[in-house]
């Protein structure tokens, strides 16, 4: 049984009397503990198709179910990795992990489970030396991993990541890359990515999700990445199944689905 | 720090001359700092008391020298707080009654102002049957009030506050509702994702991301309702600043004129840097988005 299933989803804008149609039939089901990458050009509407699992947008047709229950509205159970990291500024690091902590789980936990709970997840990514820092005084990596502590602190059942590592620095980027895995490795998160990079994709994803060009976007091709974990970059890099994988994804985005 | 010394001497030598070098430099800097900041207006206050002086020295000068001013009110310059009762109270007893009016005036006009700034920012409906109101209403001079406030309050004392209130309310509005408008979509999303509730939200999005337009506002709010205390005091007489240059006008005391003209200046500069600081502190110097 598939744990989040999107369902025959349609998306579309209409403003006055014109709609154009963005997502056509996307069907996606997603086994728990999977980590799914969802590439394609820019403009296609993978954005748009997490937005919707979030629950931010509402679909025009069709739906999303996660663990047997349909989605309706945005949730802490799918909590997600923003792009532009979207920590609070006037927060701490702390306390930016910490509105979410004690609005989730208030009454399920005391105060002091509460403080190791956050301290515990800003561990997991490697911030505890920085908890009293305000973002603005950290680093594009750093407040990254902030995102992902607070989006872990929430305990999602599918944690959405919307091109977390796009406006990092390639080594930084490597970097965390790494650390995600180990984070899946470690907990068994369901997780699903937006990117535009192929080798993160076939680094990080049991399956790749390839999208056609829009308008009337759909799924294109699925690609099972049978890479075993754990997965090293350095390894990888000469592996040629790895770059088996790659030129798929390449030749699908490049060969037949240029943009024109 | 003696001890250490002692048990390693090699150490001791270079921090006792690390030290005194240090405080030295520091006296330096700040030393420097004075006078790049403090000398260039000195000087130029210099220069013009002196072009002043010449210019009103004539025996035929309608305004006096600064020599003269200073010689005429020396009693008021010394003495802030004496009370004769009635209107003949020293000039601090003046500068709080006016103070103490743009008090209340605009903590009153902070509350309103902030809530229905949320209130517009916030609703569309709202913003559309306000918006257009406010923008005719702020244009009104405040003086332009009095007569109106005096005419329904039938008392001075509320009516100089409901012109402070008038005057001050409009950019407190009118910046909350910006910023709240301004709220990045991110926030937002975080919010949601969350579930915030209304007052959650309000409390850890809304008012500390606005936080940067609200001060922006309630600094131009202190300023105007000082503008206006002076001008509606002078109307509706009573002890306070205002009133007091009046009276003086009445009795051509030119001198004390042109002394409360400094106090009200210093008042206002320092009113100003005041919520500039609270600003400061509240938002951490955290730039609009």
């Amino acid at each position: 049984m598939s744990y989040l299933s999107i369902e025959h989803l349609d998306k579309s804008f209409v403003r006055g009397n014109l709609a154009s149609q963005v997502l056509k039939d996307i069907n996606l089901n997603i086994a728990k503990g999977e980590f799914i990458s969802i590439i394609g050009h820019s403009g296609c509407g993978k954005s748009t198709v997490l937005n919707i699992v979030a629950g931010l947008l509402d679909p025009s047709l069709g739906g999303v179910i996660l663990d047997g229950k349909e989605v309706r509205g945005p949730g802490p159970d799918r909590s997600m990795v923003f792009q532009n990291h979207s920590l609070l500024p006037w927060l701490t690091v702390y306390e930016n992990v910490e509105v979410a902590v004690n609005k989730l789980f208030k009454r399920s936990m005391g105060k002091r489970e509460r403080r190791d709970w956050i301290e515990h997840n800003l561990a997991l990514v490697n911030m505890s030396h920085a908890l009293k820092k305000y973002p603005q005084e950290i680093s594009g990596g750093m407040k990254q991993r902030v995102g992902i502590a607070r989006a872990l602190a929430m305990k999602p059942k599918v944690l959405l990541l919307d091109e977390p590592f796009g406006a990092l620095d390639a080594l930084t980027r490597a970097h965390l890359q790494d650390e995600v895995m180990k984070i899946q490795k470690d907990l068994g998160n369901t997780m699903m990515m937006i990117t535009h990079d192929v080798d993160e994709a076939v680094l990080l994803s049991d399956r790749i999700v390839m999208m056609t060009n829009g308008p009337s976007a759909t799924i294109g091709e699925i690609l099972e990445v049978k890479l075993p974990r754990p997965r090293d970059r350095i390894a990888l890099a000469a592996d040629p199944e790895y770059n088996h994988y790659r030129r798929a994804v390449l030749s699908f985005l490049h060969e037949r689905h240029r943009l024109h | 720090m003696n001890a250490n010394v002692k048990l390693q001497p090699a150490n001791a030598e270079p921090a006792s001359i690390a030290r005194p070098s240090r405080l030295a430099s520091l006296a330096r800097r700040s030393g420097r700092y004075a006078a790049q900041q403090l000398v260039p207006p000195l000087v130029i206050l210099l220069v013009l008391g002196v072009i002043w002086e010449m210019l009103c020295s004539g025996a035929n000068a309608a305004l006096p020298p600064p020599s003269q001013v200073v010689a005429e009110t020396w009693e008021l310059i010394i003495d802030p707080f004496y009370d004769n009762g009635g209107n003949d109270v020293g000039l601090a007893w003046q500068l709080l009654a006016s103070l103490q009016r743009v008090a209340v005036g605009y903590v009153l006009a902070v509350v309103a102002g902030v809530a229905l700034g949320v209130l517009i920012g916030q609703s569309d409906w709202a913003m559309r049957g306000l918006d257009p109101i406010f923008q005719v209403l702020r244009t009104v001079p405040p003086l332009a009030w009095l007569p109106l406030s005096l005419a329904g309050f039938q008392d001075s004392h509320p009516s100089a506050l409901f012109v402070i209130f008038i005057t001050a309310i409009w950019p407190i509005i009118i910046n909350t509702a910006v910023g709240i408008r301004n709220i990045p979509q991110d926030y937002r999303n975080v919010a949601q994702v969350l579930q915030l509730n209304g007052l959650e939200y309000f409390k850890t999005i809304m008012l500390p991301a606005a936080a940067p337009y609200i001060f922006t506002g309630l600094r131009i709010g202190v300023g105007l309702s000082w503008l206006a205390i002076i001008a509606a005091e002078m109307l509706i007489g009573g002890v306070g600043i205002g009133f007091f240059i009046w009276d003086a006008w009445n009795a051509s005391r030119i001198s004390d004129i042109i002394l409360a003209l400094v106090y009200i200046g210093v008042v206002g500069f320092v009113l100003d840097r005041l919520v500039a600081f609270v600003g400061q502190r509240i938002t951490r110097g955290i730039p609009a988005n």
